[in-house]
């Protein structure tokens, strides 16, 4: 996890340096904000990742002779099917497609939106269906 | 159906998949491999699409004075031919298609991190494909202010109708669709690799999709944010990006550029590392300077964050010095890559197949989009030349050189373990060199137009400018490019109606979606080899080499030796737990 989280830091510094550079060269404030956004976006994530890097062992893929059988058995739970996802998906469309063509189209795919949001959390509870 | 996946041991037999079959799989599937096929898909239909445009344009521009089109068509084919090629084809094709389906296979994980948050991907990647696509059904017509949209010519004074809002719209759709397959990508890469499979023995390619996966979550937001702005100028009277009500118009170009130049990144990162796999492969060795690479691709990662405004040269509004500087210097880890990708090559086992040509091609074309690209970073030079036909050369030279040339050797490369069938090597081939002096007899002559001054975006010219027989050469060139994309398509045709089995590692691959089937079954591995090293089959396929290189322990050797003495993996059982 300690490589994950430099690779963050790498972001965080070099956005911070240029920022920094780009600031007091062109006295521009549209593009430094940018700048210092990739730097936040480097050091959020990255400090989470620092901080239980520090607080768990290494994972077996941080170990360099780890072998297949030493990671847990289960790996994590996967769905193999949800209808939710197109739902969802085609709910945001119509959304979106209101502002081109006027608030009716939204009041469809707002209603894909709820519904497919309350289906998959029945769904992920129950252990999935699609 | 949730599964619980479990890490694979041993050689156990496939696992049966569940769940819907026909349609309602296609609809239902959280699958990284069923959603992969369908963006490899679904952006090679864009592609198509695509390309029938700029065929139009260059049939419109074969001849002076030419009248195949309007000039108001004109500007909807160049916009959505540009639109369609880098939001719906060169991207997605990369990291919705070939890396969705190939990452978690590289990383030795059962499918992505999020699956249902990539299945909401390619559902908001094909509604807004579709919405962009529909703006030619609305009265006024698709979009027309080019695929850059700047201000103010994207306002709704400039550019009235639907068309516009679709095609924004449709970005914002396919914007979130992008951050949330870089969100999953990340995820997958940190938190599902095999054990062993250290950050520093992940294949380049995945090495290359976390550095896009990070660019895109740089740069989509604000392309995002952008767009919502434009709209809100165009319905909501906001004056962000217009003079009148105290906005600034050159914002737009800021924003958008910003967004810009990483996307250039994202859509030639994914290729590059797809060239780096291929390269060492069909060498027979592996990555030269496999962390040089890495820290290369980091590199031009970062730099990709600050150079933005070298597109806006000619605004005044820029600090050209720095922006110049930065762009020089992506140069440098670029020369990088290039020269571990001929240190790949070098005394080498070459195999010249149409996969190893395709990226051998890349190598040479892109090289001299990139040289032309350290040109356009000078001001003196791009004051010159800016929006004229050299700029529309060197981006075709770069972005075809990465997406097509590079797309096509990682397609030809990774076919046989997506779908378990063959491609023609005689059609791969023709395709290949149809493509590779297509692209010389399309390209090389718009440099030329654009020294002699011939400005993009324009439907008509007149016979006194010259410019004509170099534009007519330029057209002869699209039609060969045509038909060797053509070859391609009618040879993914031919494999779907005359099938040729693969195995289950035709090329003798070095990393991991080469130790499980060809397609791999449902959660991907029924067995992982040992990871020793950044080729992991390789290393187990080949122990007489792997002595040599990386000193496994006494017992893989053995499994390795058992199962390729015997022929059978059950062979290997007894060594394993």
């Amino acid at each position: 996890m300690k490589i994950e989280a430099r690779i963050l830091f790498v972001m965080f510094v070099f956005g911070a340096v240029i920022a920094t550079i780009y600031w007091f060269t062109s006295y521009e404030d549209g593009g430094t904000v940018m700048l210092a956004a990739v730097s936040l976006l480097g050091l959020l994530p990255g400090s989470y990742y620092f901080w239980w890097s520090r607080r768990m062992q290494p994972r077996p893929e941080d170990l360099p002779d780890a072998n297949p059988e030493d990671s847990p058995a289960i790996i994590g739970a996967f769905p193999s099917s949800s209808i939710w996802p197109f739902i969802l998906g085609v709910g945001a469309a119509f959304v979106a497609i209101a502002l081109v063509f006027g608030v009716w189209t939204a009041v469809f795919g707002g209603t894909l939106i709820v519904a497919a949001v309350i289906g998959v959390i029945i769904e992920s509870r129950r252990g999935g269906a699609y | 159906m949730t599964v619980l996946a479990e890490r694979p041991s041993g050689f156990a037999h496939p696992e049966a998949e569940h769940g819907p079959t026909g349609l309602l799989k296609w609809l239902t599937s959280t699958d990284h491999k069923v959603i992969g096929k369908s963006y490899t898909i679904t952006s090679i239909a864009f592609f198509l699409a695509a390309g029938i445009m700029a065929m139009l344009i260059r049939i419109q521009l074969a001849g002076p004075d030419s009248t195949v089109v309007s000039q108001h068509t004109y500007n909807e084919l160049f916009t959505m031919h540009g639109s369609l090629m880098l939001y719906l084809f060169a991207g997605p094709f990369a990291f919705g298609g070939i890396a969705n389906y190939i990452i978690p296979l590289q990383v030795g994980a059962p499918d992505m991190a999020f699956p249902r948050l990539n299945a909401l991907s390619y559902w908001l990647y094909l509604s807004g494909g579709l919405t962009m696509i529909g703006g030619f059904l609305t009265v006024g017509g698709a979009a027309d202010f080019g695929w850059v949209a700047y201000a103010p010519l994207s306002d709704a004074v400039n550019s009235p109708g639907a068309g516009p809002d679709m095609w924004i719209v449709a970005l914002v759709l396919t914007g979130f669709s992008a951050i949330f397959t870089g969100v999953n990508l990340v995820a997958t890469i940190f938190y599902l690799r095999a054990p062993g499979l250290t950050m520093f023995r992940l294949p380049i390619f995945t090495w290359n999709m976390l550095v896009t996966a990070i660019l895109i979550l740089v740069a989509f937001p604000v392309l995002t944010a952008a767009l919502v702005m434009l709209w809100c100028d165009r319905h909501l009277g906001a004056h962000i990006y217009t003079v009148s009500g105290g906005g600034v118009p050159v914002l737009w170009q800021n924003l958008f550029w910003f967004f810009g130049h990483p996307e250039v990144y994202i859509l030639a990162l994914p290729y590059f590392g797809m060239v780096t796999e291929v390269l060492a492969v069909f060498s027979r060795k592996p990555v030269f300077g496999y962390r040089g690479m890495i820290f290369a691709t980091i590199t031009i990662g970062a730099l990709s964050t600050a150079v933005w405004a070298h597109h806006m040269f000619t605004t005044g509004t820029v600090l050209l010095p720095f922006f110049s500087l930065m762009s020089y210097l992506i140069a440098v880890p670029t020369g990088i890559k290039f020269f571990n990708w001929i240190g790949t090559m070098w005394r080498g086992s070459l195999q010249f197949t149409s996969s190893m040509l395709f990226a051998v091609g890349f190598l040479i074309v892109f090289l001299f989009g990139g040289v032309t690209g350290v040109l356009l970073a000078s001001p003196p030079v791009d004051f010159y030349v800016h929006d004229t036909y050299f700029v529309i050369a060197h981006f075709h030279e770069v972005l075809f050189g990465s997406a097509v040339f590079g797309g096509f050797a990682g397609l030809y490369y990774w076919y046989p373990k997506m779908t378990g069938r063959m491609l023609r090597e005689g059609l791969g081939k023709a395709s290949f060199w149809l493509m590779f002096i297509g692209f010389w007899v399309t390209y090389l002559p718009q440099y030329l137009l654009g020294l002699r001054g011939m400005p993009r975006r324009i439907a008509v010219y007149s016979a006194s400018t010259g410019w004509a027989g170099l534009n007519l050469i330029s057209t002869v060139g699209a039609f060969i490019l045509f038909a060797a994309a053509a070859f391609t398509v009618l040879n993914l045709w031919v494999s779907w109606r005359v099938p040729e089995v693969a195995p289950a590692n035709p090329w003798d691959g070095h990393t991991l979606e080469w130790a499980a089937a060809s397609p791999p079954v449902h959660h991907n591995f029924t067995w992982l080899p040992p990871v020793r090293s950044e080729r992991p089959v390789w290393d187990f396929n080949h122990p007489e080499h792997t002595t040599q290189m990386h000193p496994p322990s006494e017992g893989e050797v053995t499994r390795a030796e058992r199962v390729l003495a015997s022929g059978h993996p059950d062979a290997g059982k007894e060594t394993q737990r």
